[in-house]
């Protein structure tokens, strides 16, 4: 129980409006809380508050009856006695009439009325009272916005929850709210007063009821809302937006056929007004009334509404249409909202009552349009008007036909033998009989007008089918009149469109391009009842497919005729016709994948594969049939190669991979058994290498050894850990026998490794590269049969400078003991002996004893590998294989965060000094390839070790890496060091810094920002390293734009000005100048006492760059002068 | 001196299309071309108008010459009444806009097209002597109205 005097306190604090707005809400919430948790009850309170409801203080009392409104709006849901309710509706109803306190009466009326079912509602006689009330006592317009808003939610209420009891008022209530709209321009009053519109008409629906007598007032309240016009942007709290209006008016207007004397004027005469929106807008209502009123009160306005849409389409449409490749599919023209909402009335219209056709039918020149149509046998040769009126025309009849089967009818006799006369498919012979031509004698007359038509009518009863076939599963429409006058001339019609396809001059495009739309068009009709026959069907098929395969280079016919066909292909895939599916597999698709066999046809390869790969990627299906013409004819085409050396075949070969990579392994996931697919072509590419056993003449192929390498690690990759397994175990079966693993007995040391100049054959070459790439994208749950001695053949190739053997190497210390089972079970190679192979080098010692039957020198307890990249032994070229390699090998580790990695980047790091243990400094070269390592080992990279090949990471691994080695690098580079090691030095921290997240540097700005500009300059020298400079500048970039970056530029500003001007004129590279400038627009964002200082130097340094070379430094160099000239009040100091 | 405009209701031509450069040759440089001095100029506003030099059709792409070689930029143009008092002006804003973007070594010439204006000597000869122009420029009045008349795309 709540204290009496406390409840005293909060209803003085809320009735006195001299407190804040929080307080009396607070206290409001306080006596609802309390009434919630019945610690107070109703009767209580109002007992309590009696002085504040009854007070002659019109202050006290407005506020005391809003705080018994407020309570109640927020116990909607607390049960309360009928009699409270009966009671608290006679006090609020009675209180409508108290203008003083209307706020909290309308607030208490709809809080009440809003009340949930089951916690006691308003009954009917209630409502009524309070309607009454309402209807006399409030003058809603002389209210402010807010009471309006919350008078006419009332009135909503009332009619949507006690519509029979209003419904006795009759008169009374229409003409009150007539009053109350009228006159209304505040947005969310307007939606809710149309809402009100549309409910009374939901009333008073009988044509003899009350709205009937006030139709024409009521009408005229809202009507001259129409078109809305609305400028609001955005309105912040109630977010209303010009459609929903529009919305809720058209729906108020469409809400009664009552209203249709008033609105059907109204609107025909908005739509012949300028005003765009507008036209949409009645558009838009029209359609809506055409759906409410119904077909008898529509059809008196049928002539009007003809005209006024005849109209519309004449305005509304272009005279350009389009012959290009994309608009095959389309209609052709642009079609703007005005046109899309005018068909859609126009399609309306005709559906609902076919008797509207007649007006369309009889009014349209369809006389005219013929005697256009073969007078002018080139669209390009019309004059606008005609090209206008051909357009507007068909596409009047093409909406019209595709509206119903009926109306589809109508058009087709109307017009469609004309069309055929007028084409010369249909001629009239001296006894008047109809004579349909022979196949032999198909006139060429082709006129673009007519084809238009012609394609737009069949397109139109196409899509009516296809209409059909969404609803109801079994269309007949065989019967129908259209369909069977298609079936009459589909042949000659196919004909016609052939011949128009193949008539073409190289001038005009426009022949083919609508012969071979008709062709697609008439290829499209679906289902059994299609008026086309197979055996036509198939017609158009061989027309177009020979199209593609003739030796007509690739011209705009070539690829009018791929893209129908693959329409068609699509089609038949989406709509599950199975006959035509045999059909197009027979003709198009065995046809294209033979083709694929190179030497086959005349065609131009690369063109081949785009069409048969476009072609076939439009079903699963024809996805198997094209892997396996691809597989047999990559096969023909490597054996080709080393039969015969046709270079030719090796080519087509790259081409064949390529199409493969970057058509069908992108939709493995989209095609169910692509991947099995898949898997057995790579398979099959290895039998193939294995069969050739030498290649006749010198290889060079470069570019097919680097197609097929990309193509085997993405089939690779994306396989099943079953279907890796069975790859690598064939590509072990081919690398075994071949002189490859003699590289596996050679032992690792200096001597052996000195001895390896030979370089390998070509074969063997490709053998390890293809292998390589396998191991690089295999996942690790696979096994790897032999894997130490696998290791052991990396390893020396890697010697050997092939990277991809350093690649999978990396790859392999990645992976190994990460599968499913904790360990690789088959290989029998533990990560611990991998390593131990690697880096100790006394590779198996059993297996070298029993090779060559004594232990050769193994130097010392270093790892020969170190000791190689030390330059303590081995050739220049030696070293920077060896370096190279270890960097792959690092990368690897330290992607799965192996600590072993530290070793690696000490190594590295000791190439780079300058005095390292060795006592003397490395080659130039050798320390380049030493700083390179270490964006290999930092840099994300494509070929391998990433997710795709399914690589082990572990999360924040560049962190972790960052954190070790920048303060080695740091105090190294601090330490005195010779010019070149101390390059190297910064190259190295530079690819370090470059491609670690910027976050991280933004952690460490005030460190790093020394070094990188120390960098800057140092790396500025030359032009050897200008990829570098430029991702550092990218970096300090990156820190001048953020808020922690700043602050430390800051402190840092005369050096980094200094740096930048003089990256300004970096001669070697157009993006370090350009990214230079930007920084320093950049750095104004520092403070002006910081900045001033430098602005002569600045402008200076740039005054020089509006001269440079380059179109966009001095485009950026304007900007900057501009931004640094204007942080004083005076102007250029030039 | 007549109050009000002196072209009261000017001829506005459609805004054209900004030049979009597509390949950009990287190894090669590429020099000044009348196209990047136009681009730089065309949008100047007119002195009177709202509306850009282009728009009045007092500039186009065919109004600037560059001679690479001497360093030289050559342009006309055409003001839109014979008797404008705003030639001048018009002409100070080019060579104040080309002297804020020009590197130093280039010789401007600014010129009324041939025809186009009552009083075409004694205008170029006021545009194109370096004394006049700085005196011009140091009146506080005038160089506002330049700044104005510069910066107004930009801002």
């Amino acid at each position: 129980m709540v204290e009496t005097n406390q409840l005293t306190q909060y209803l003085g604090t809320f009735v006195d409006i001299t407190r804040s707005p929080t307080e009396q809400d607070d206290s409001l919430k306080a006596i609802a809380s309390s009434l919630d948790n019945d610690s107070l009850s109703i009767n209580q309170l109002i007992r309590e508050m009696e002085m504040y409801l009854t007070t002659t203080d019109n202050v006290v009392r407005a506020r005391g009856i809003l705080l018994l409104a407020e309570v109640l709006d927020s116990l909607k849901a607390k049960p309360l006695a009928n009699a409270i309710v009966h009671t608290l509706v006679g006090f609020f109803t009675e209180k409508l009439a108290d203008w003083r306190a209307l706020r909290g009466a309308l607030v208490g009326c709809l809080a009440l009325m809003k009340r949930k079912d089951v916690a006691g509602v308003v009954t009917d006689i209630d409502a009524q009272a309070m309607a009454k009330s309402m209807v006399q006592n409030v003058q809603l317009q002389a209210l402010a916005p807010l009471d309006r808003k919350l008078g006419f939610e009332l009135l909503e209420c009332l009619l949507q929850q006690y519509s029979e009891a209003m419904s006795t008022m009759g008169n009374l209530l229409v003409y009150a709210i007539c009053e109350a709209i009228d006159g209304e321009k505040d947005p969310q009053c307007l939606i809710v007063a149309f809402h009100l519109i549309e409910l009374l008409a939901q009333l008073f629906p009988s044509p003899s009821g009350p709205l009937a007598s006030d139709a024409s007032d009521l009408f005229e309240v809202f009507g001259c809302y129409f078109p809305l016009h609305f400028t609001h942007t955005k309105d912040d709290e109630a977010n209303i937006r010009r459609e929903d209006l529009a919305r809720g008016l058209s729906l108020a207007i469409s809400s009664t056929p009552l209203f249709e004397p008033y609105a059907i004027p109204l609107l025909l005469e908005k739509l012949s007004s300028t005003l765009p929106i507008a036209k949409v807008d009645s558009l838009k209502c029209l359609k809506d009334c055409a759906m409410k009123y119904g077909v008898d009160r529509m059809k008196k306005h049928y002539g009007g509404l003809w005209s006024a849409l005849k109209d519309t389409f004449y305005s509304s449409t272009g005279t350009h249409l389009s012959f290009s490749l994309e608009s095959i599919t389309s209609p052709g023209f642009e079609m703007n909202e005005i046109h899309n909402e005018a068909v859609s009335l126009l399609q309306r219209l005709v559906k609902q009552d076919i008797s509207f056709l007649g007006f369309v039918v009889e009014d349209i020149r369809i006389n005219t349009v013929f005697d256009t149509i073969s007078r002018y046998s080139q669209f390009r040769g019309m004059p606008d008007t005609s090209k206008l009126e051909v357009l507007v025309i068909s596409q009047i009849l093409s909406v019209s036909a595709k509206a119903s089967v009926q109306s589809c009818n109508i058009i087709f006799q109307t017009c469609f033998f004309r069309l055929m006369n007028t084409l010369g498919i249909v001629e009239k012979t001296s006894n008047g009989d109809v004579v349909q031509n022979g196949n032999s004698t198909v006139s060429t007359r082709l006129y673009h007008g007519g084809l238009h038509l012609c394609i737009e009518l069949l397109a139109a009863s196409k899509d009516l089918t296809l209409g059909f076939e969404e609803c109801s599963p079994t269309p007949e429409c065989v019967q129908e009149s259209w369909c069977s006058m298609v079936k009459r001339f589909s042949v000659p019609l196919i004909q016609v469109f052939a011949s128009a396809v193949y008539s073409s001059s190289d001038d005009s495009v426009a022949d083919v391009y609508l012969g071979v739309k008709g062709l697609l068009t008439m290829g499209m009709f679906c289902g059994g009842s299609s008026p086309v026959s197979r055996s036509e069907f198939e017609k158009i098929l061989v027309t177009l497919t020979s199209i593609i395969t003739s030796k007509s280079g690739k011209t705009m016919m070539w690829e009018l005729a791929l893209k129908a066909l693959v329409c068609i292909g699509s089609f038949i895939d989406r709509y599950h016709e199975t006959d035509k599916a045999m059909s197009y597999m027979s003709i198009v698709v065995d046809n294209l994948v033979s083709l694929a066999c190179p030497g086959h046809c005349g065609l131009p390869y690369p063109m081949m594969l785009e069409a048969t790969s476009e072609v076939c990627s439009t079903g699963p299906k024809y996805v198997e049939k094209l892997v396996l013409g691809l597989e047999e004819a990559f096969c023909s085409s490597l054996s080709d190669f080393y039969v015969n050396g046709n270079f030719k075949s090796i080519n087509n070969c790259s081409h064949l991979l390529g199409c493969l990579t970057n058509k069908l392994l992108p939709r493995v996931g989209e095609i169910d058994g692509l991947e099995k697919l898949l898997v057995h072509f790579a398979i099959s590419m290895w039998n193939q290498i294995e069969s050739c056993g030498v290649f006749s003449c010198d290889f060079n192929g470069g570019e097919f050894v680097e197609a097929a390498i990309t193509t085997m690690g993405q089939i690779v990759g994306i396989a099943l850990v079953d279907s890796q397994n069975s790859i690598i175990q064939k590509a072990y079966r081919v690398v075994l026998p071949s002189t490859l693993a003699a590289m596996k007995s050679i032992p690792l040391t200096f001597v052996a490794l000195e001895d390896l100049q030979r370089d390998l054959s070509t074969r063997d070459e490709l053998i390890l590269s293809l292998f390589a790439s396998v191991i690089i994208a295999a996942s690790p749950a696979a096994s790897i049969p032999d894997a130490k001695s696998l290791i052991h053949l990396f390893l020396v190739s890697l010697h050997k400078g092939y990277i991809p053997a350093a690649q999978a190497l990396g790859s392999m210390v990645n992976k190994l003991g990460r599968g499913t089972g904790g360990a690789y079970i088959t290989s029998g190679c533990s990560m611990e002996e991998a390593c131990d192979i690697i880096f100790q080098a006394d590779f198996a010692s059993e297996e070298k004893i029993s090779s060559n039957g004594s232990g050769k020198f193994i130097c010392g307890s270093e790892t020969t590998l170190s000791k190689i990249c030390l330059g303590f032994c081995g050739s220049l070229e030696h070293q920077t294989h060896a370096i190279t390699g270890l960097a792959w090998i690092g990368k690897g580790l330290l992607m799965r965060g192996d600590e072993r990695v530290n070793e690696i980047a000490l190594l590295l790091v000791e190439c780079l000094k300058s005095t390292n243990c060795s006592g003397h400094a490395l080659h130039p070269s050798a320390m380049k390839h030493a700083a390179d390592a270490f964006s290999i080992l930092m840099s994300d990279s494509e070929v391998c070790l990433n997710r795709k090949f399914h690589a082990v990471i572990r999360p924040l691994y560049k962190q972790r890496f960052f954190s070790k080695i920048v303060p080695i690098l740091e105090s190294l580079i601090m330490n005195f060091q010779t010019p070149l090691s101390r390059k190297m030095l910064h190259v190295a921290l530079a690819h370090v810094i470059s491609n670690v997240p910027v976050t991280v540097i933004l952690d460490n700005t005030k460190k790093l920002q020394p070094m990188i500009l120390e960098g800057l300059s140092v790396l500025s020298i030359d032009s050897v390293e200008k990829e570098t400079l430029f991702s550092l500048l990218l970096v300090l970039s990156g820190t001048l734009t953020d808020s922690k970056g700043q602050q430390s530029a800051e402190d840092n500003a005369h050096i980094i000005i200094e740096c930048l001007v003089k990256l300004t004129s970096y001669p070697n590279l157009m993006v370090v100048r350009e990214t230079a400038i930007q920084c320093l627009v950049a750095l104004l964002e520092l403070p002006h006492r910081r900045i001033y200082p430098f602005r002569i130097q600045v402008l200076q340094a740039i005054a020089k760059s509006l001269d440079d070379p380059k179109r966009r430094v001095r485009g950026e160099a304007i900007k900057c002068r501009q931004a640094w000239a204007s942080i004083t009040s005076t102007n250029i100091p030039f | 001196m007549t109050l009000g405009l002196i072209n009261a209701n000017p001829v506005v031509q459609a805004k054209k299309e900004r030049l979009v450069r597509t390949q950009e040759d990287q190894y090669r440089d590429d020099g000044v071309d009348p196209l990047d001095i136009y681009e730089y100029v065309r949008d100047i506003r007119d002195p009177e108008h709202p509306y850009t030099l282009e728009q009045l059709s007092v500039l186009s792409e065919e109004s600037v010459t560059v001679d690479d070689k001497l360093d030289r930029i050559l342009i006309k143009f055409t003001p839109t009444v014979q008797h404008c008092s705003m030639a001048t002006i018009i002409g100070l804003c080019l060579r104040a806009k080309l002297n804020e973007r020009l590197p130093l070594h280039y010789k401007v010439d600014i010129l009324v097209s041939p025809g186009s204006h009552a009083d075409e000597d004694s205008v170029n000869k006021q545009l194109n002597d370096k004394e006049r122009v700085a005196a011009a420029m140091e009146n506080p009045n005038l160089r506002q109205l330049v700044d104005e008349c510069i910066f107004s795309d930009e801002i």
